[in-house]
């Protein structure tokens, strides 16, 4: 019977319904934009931090996990290399550079993330097109996917990179031998060269690098013997080796400069376009309730129970929820399709869920209120005499 | 014949103390299964409470209420519901039909709410709503009916389910006049042929000339009761509320009071 009602209702009024539907549709658009973009974002910054092929990310002590204040020296590294259960070490250099051709007709120059890494030490990402670095000191590079797709390079093309150094521009040459998944570093698409080419490629007082320098390493990536003995591996680490901090990945990421701040606005963001959400699908259910009084009267004058009146309240409500986010849904996944890919919107599995998982709570939390209005609509007002 | 509907002593107050207000006070009545029976009176008489609390919608603060030997007065709230869906057939005022539902789905309703559609409750819907005249409407939305067609897919919809009490609250309000008397003649000859017990609260006097007896409410008491036909028919060519009447109430029973003066002696009947 309840059942009988609401689809009844819905199918002969289904305009006003269907602009329900359309109100949560856009909501659920905004809400999954919004964690999208916090994905997007988040990623961009966390990205090569979180897929290191390593258990545990070495600082220099005391400042405050900044990777760019950072620097570890080469003894500090061979001190960690010799501690009890540690696999393998690897340095890592990160710098900002300018990609400057080749480029897309009319794009701009593209600013990268620079990364030296030790070819087949921890730091260095697989390639999933052409191969891994070769030489210790060769102009060979592996783009990240991002960086890729933004500029057309193809494995086997040759880069060019400006990089200030002394207070110039000089421009170098790379081939690229392989592609990676995205390693975005602080948002920036990276190129992956080896460790003592990239002491020379970057930014620096001196042109090529002070020669004779000992090599110095922002972080160094960990990798254990053990893996599940994390936590007594970081202490053991830090506790043989001075002037250190070390920490696990995420807490790494965790502490990239902005991110915190970052992912908790959009989250916020987030929980207010479903609070927005439940006011306006509330809202609209009340005043659909309210309009509705005098029917739901004659109804419960004629014998209809509380229970058929509220069921088929809620049963609406939950239609209209569900057309409206999937409909939302929907259309934020057609949308995305056409974004470039500079953008930072990433539709992951796991915050979809999420999202939708809330947002289809949005419609009966917000129409509770709506529902117990109906309920307590008194059969006398048919009559005419409700106090 | 035994009464389908009996009051006895039935009072509802309101407030407490020195701001107790009556608005029914020890009424008494019966109305036997085929009988049509009108409620007149001023505004504030009592007429609607009284006919809420026949409905199952209105406690009363004293006095029993038997309809089909249930004593409703008594009844939890929600027996009161499930008695009103089946043994009480009931006409608004105003918003009678579910807007989203069409004529017969609206007549329907009441069978569907009681468990009882199946092929032959639809038939008989439909059977009930031709010989009102609406077989050409079955699938009309009220907004697509007129004000009388609406009324009489009401009163189809009061007596589908072959209650035992029919009640209709002004069912002529907003009706022009020859709509109105259209649709109560129709309520009044299914009544009679379905042989329920039919009540009417009206306003509108002209109409009592369907019905077989008369009850003229005010300040909440009964304060007439008019079986004689010719005296009925005068109060329908009158047309008028406030008929001079006897204050002399028995135990029991109304007392009949003299015509009024006013009254045109010579009446022809409809």
């Amino acid at each position: 019977m309840a059942f009988y009602l609401a689809i009844k209702e819905i199918w002969r009024t289904r305009g006003r319904f269907i602009l329900f539907s359309g109100v949560i549709a856009l909501i659920t658009m905004l809400v999954l934009f919004v964690a999208a973009l916090a994905e997007g974002l988040g990623s961009g910054n966390r990205q090569y931090i979180e897929k290191l092929n390593a258990e545990l990310v070495v600082y220099q002590s005391n400042v405050d996990l900044s990777a760019a204040a950072s620097r570890i020296s080469v003894s500090n590294l061979n001190k960690i290399r010799r501690v009890d259960g540690v696999k393998a070490v690897g340095p890592i250099g990160a710098a900002s550079v300018t990609l400057a051709s080749p480029l897309k007709d009319g794009a701009d120059p593209l600013n990268v993330a620079l990364i030296g890494v030790e070819p087949g030490l921890p730091g260095e990402p697989p390639a999933f097109e052409g191969r891994q670095l070769g030489g210790r000191q060769s102009r060979e590079a592996v783009l990240d996917r991002n960086a890729a797709l933004r500029t057309g390079i193809q494995v086997g093309d040759v880069i060019t990179i400006k990089s200030i150094q002394d207070t110039r521009e000089q421009f170098y040459e790379l081939r690229v031998v392989g592609i990676s998944d995205g390693r975005q570093y602080s948002l920036q698409p990276s190129i992956i060269i080896p460790f003592r080419t990239w002491e020379e490629l970057r930014p620096q007082a001196v042109v090529g690098g002070a020669p004779g320098a000992e090599l110095v390493a922002n972080i160094v990536a960990v990798q254990l013997d053990n893996p599940a003995d994390r936590d007594a591996m970081a202490q053991r680490i830090q506790a043989e080796v001075r002037n250190i901090e070390v920490v696990d990945t995420v807490t790494a990421y965790k502490a990239t400069p902005g991110y915190s701040a970052q992912q908790s606005t959009l989250d916020t963001q987030r929980y207010f376009a479903l609070l927005i959400g439940i006011l306006v699908i509330g809202g609209f259910f009340q005043i659909l309730t309210l309009q509705k009084v005098a029917q739901i009267g004659m109804l419960k004058a004629i014998g209809a129970p509380n229970s058929v009146i509220g069921t088929a309240a809620i049963l609406q409500i939950i239609a209209v929820t569900i057309a409206g986010v999937a409909a939302g849904a929907a259309a934020s996944l057609a949308l995305s399709l056409g974004f470039p890919p500079q953008v930072p919107i990433i539709f992951s599995p796991a915050a979809v869920v999420a999202a939708v998982g809330s947002l289809l709570l949005i419609g009966p939390i917000g129409g509770l209120v709506s529902v117990r209005y109906s309920l307590k609509v008194e059969p006398l007002t048919a009559l005419g005499l409700a106090q | 014949m035994e009464l389908a509907l009996e009051t006895r002593n039935v009072t509802k107050t309101y407030g407490a103390g020195a701001t107790v207000t009556r608005a029914v006070d020890n009424v008494s009545v019966g109305v036997r299964s085929g009988e049509f029976v009108a409620l007149v009176g001023p505004s504030g008489s009592g007429k609607t409470t009284l006919l809420a609390m026949l409905a199952g919608l209105l406690r009363p603060t004293d006095g029993d209420i038997i309809i089909a030997d249930s004593d409703l007065g008594r009844m939890k709230d929600g027996p009161r519901t499930a008695f009103r869906r089946e043994k009480i057939g009931f006409t608004f005022q105003a918003n009678n039909l579910v807007p989203y539902l069409t004529a017969l789905e609206n007549v329907e309703l009441m069978l569907r709410l009681n468990g009882r559609l199946d092929r032959d409750g639809k038939a008989r819907a439909k059977d009930l709503l031709v010989r009102l005249g609406l077989g050409d409407r079955l699938n009309n939305l009220p907004r697509q009916l007129s004000g009388g067609q609406q009324q009489r897919v009401a009163i189809a919809r009061a007596l589908i389910h072959e209650p035992a009490v029919v009640l209709a609250d002004e069912p002529t309000a907003s009706l022009d006049t020859e709509r109105a008397f259209q649709v109560v003649e129709t309520f009044a000859t299914m009544i009679r042929e379905q042989k329920r017990a039919g009540i009417m609260v009206t306003h509108d006097l002209r109409m009592v000339q369907y019905v077989d007896r008369v009850l003229q409410m005010r300040d909440g008491k009964l304060a007439r009761e008019i079986t004689d036909r010719a005296e009925i028919l005068a109060m329908a060519e009158a047309g008028v509320h406030d008929a001079p009447v006897a204050v002399t109430l028995p135990e029991t029973l109304p007392v009949f009071a003299p015509v009024p003066a006013y009254v045109q002696p010579a009446f022809a009947a409809r």
